[in-house]
């Protein structure tokens, strides 16, 4: 080992950006971001309902403004490519095997979209009935 | 053996990202977007509505779990992504990312147990 080993610079804040990948990555990450700020819009909504009517209407309200709704329209996109994303490594997470077969990672993922189109259009049936 | 809460935040972290995949997209979609777009009409939204999935035991359930398993999930990955980002601090961004999971879980909690 040399006494002064080369270090090569990299930003500990912008290193994500020299690859394609990493870039990806990060997008995955900042999800969160998203995820949690629409966790937060959630919790508000939860307050001014038990709050009365008239609370939960103003917040209502509040959600039809253009701010609210580019929140909404890039938490969606953010949302999705959470769910793209967790499915996609399904198979690497928790494998299936049925006694000496192992279920192709394809099944396994496509399985959990198809649960997925269940589940959403059975939320969005009960939303609107 | 040394303890350590890994175990409990990889498996919130985990059963909260498994959740947050399947059913954050179309409650953004039906919380933050279908009203606005006509695709549901505004008295989906009414009070006397929402009122009663909140005050139904199943409803209620649910309204839990869609607040507080992506509230953790994204505390715990904004944690991570915080690093990730070159903020060494992890003790001060733990505080933050698992306290305001942490709130949201209790403000959640009893907020539905008044409903």
């Amino acid at each position: 080992m040399s006494r002064r080993p080369y270090r090569r610079p990299v930003s500990a804040f912008s290193w994500w950006l020299a690859q394609p990948r990493y870039v990806r990555y990060m997008a995955r990450e900042t999800s969160s971001v998203f995820i949690g700020a629409y966790t937060g819009v959630l919790v508000v909504g939860l307050v001014r309902l038990s709050q009365g009517a008239e609370a939960w209407n103003s917040f209502v309200a509040a959600l039809q403004t253009p701010a609210s709704v580019a929140f909404h329209l890039l938490a969606l996109a953010f949302a999705l490519y959470h769910t793209t994303t967790w499915f996609n490594v399904t198979p690497k997470a928790m494998p299936m095997q049925i006694g000496e077969t192992r279920l192709p990672g394809n099944v396994i993922i496509g399985a959990h979209y198809a649960g997925w189109a269940v589940v959403s259009a059975l939320i969005l049936f009960l939303a609107g009935g | 053996m040394a303890r350590s809460n890994k175990p409990i935040v990889w498996a919130l972290f985990a059963a909260g990202g498994t959740f947050t995949a399947f059913v954050t997209p179309v409650m953004i979609v039906v919380t933050g977007l279908a009203v606005a777009f006509g695709l549901l009409p505004a008295e989906a939204l009414a009070f006397e509505r929402v009122l009663a999935v909140v005050q139904n035991p199943v409803g209620k359930g649910f309204v839990y779990l869609a607040v507080v398993l992506p509230a953790w999930h994204a505390a715990h990955r904004l944690r991570i992504t915080a690093h990730d980002f070159g903020i060494r601090a992890d003790t001060a961004v733990m505080a933050v990312c698992y306290g305001l999971a942490a709130l949201a879980t209790l403000i959640t909690f009893f907020a539905l147990l008044r409903f």
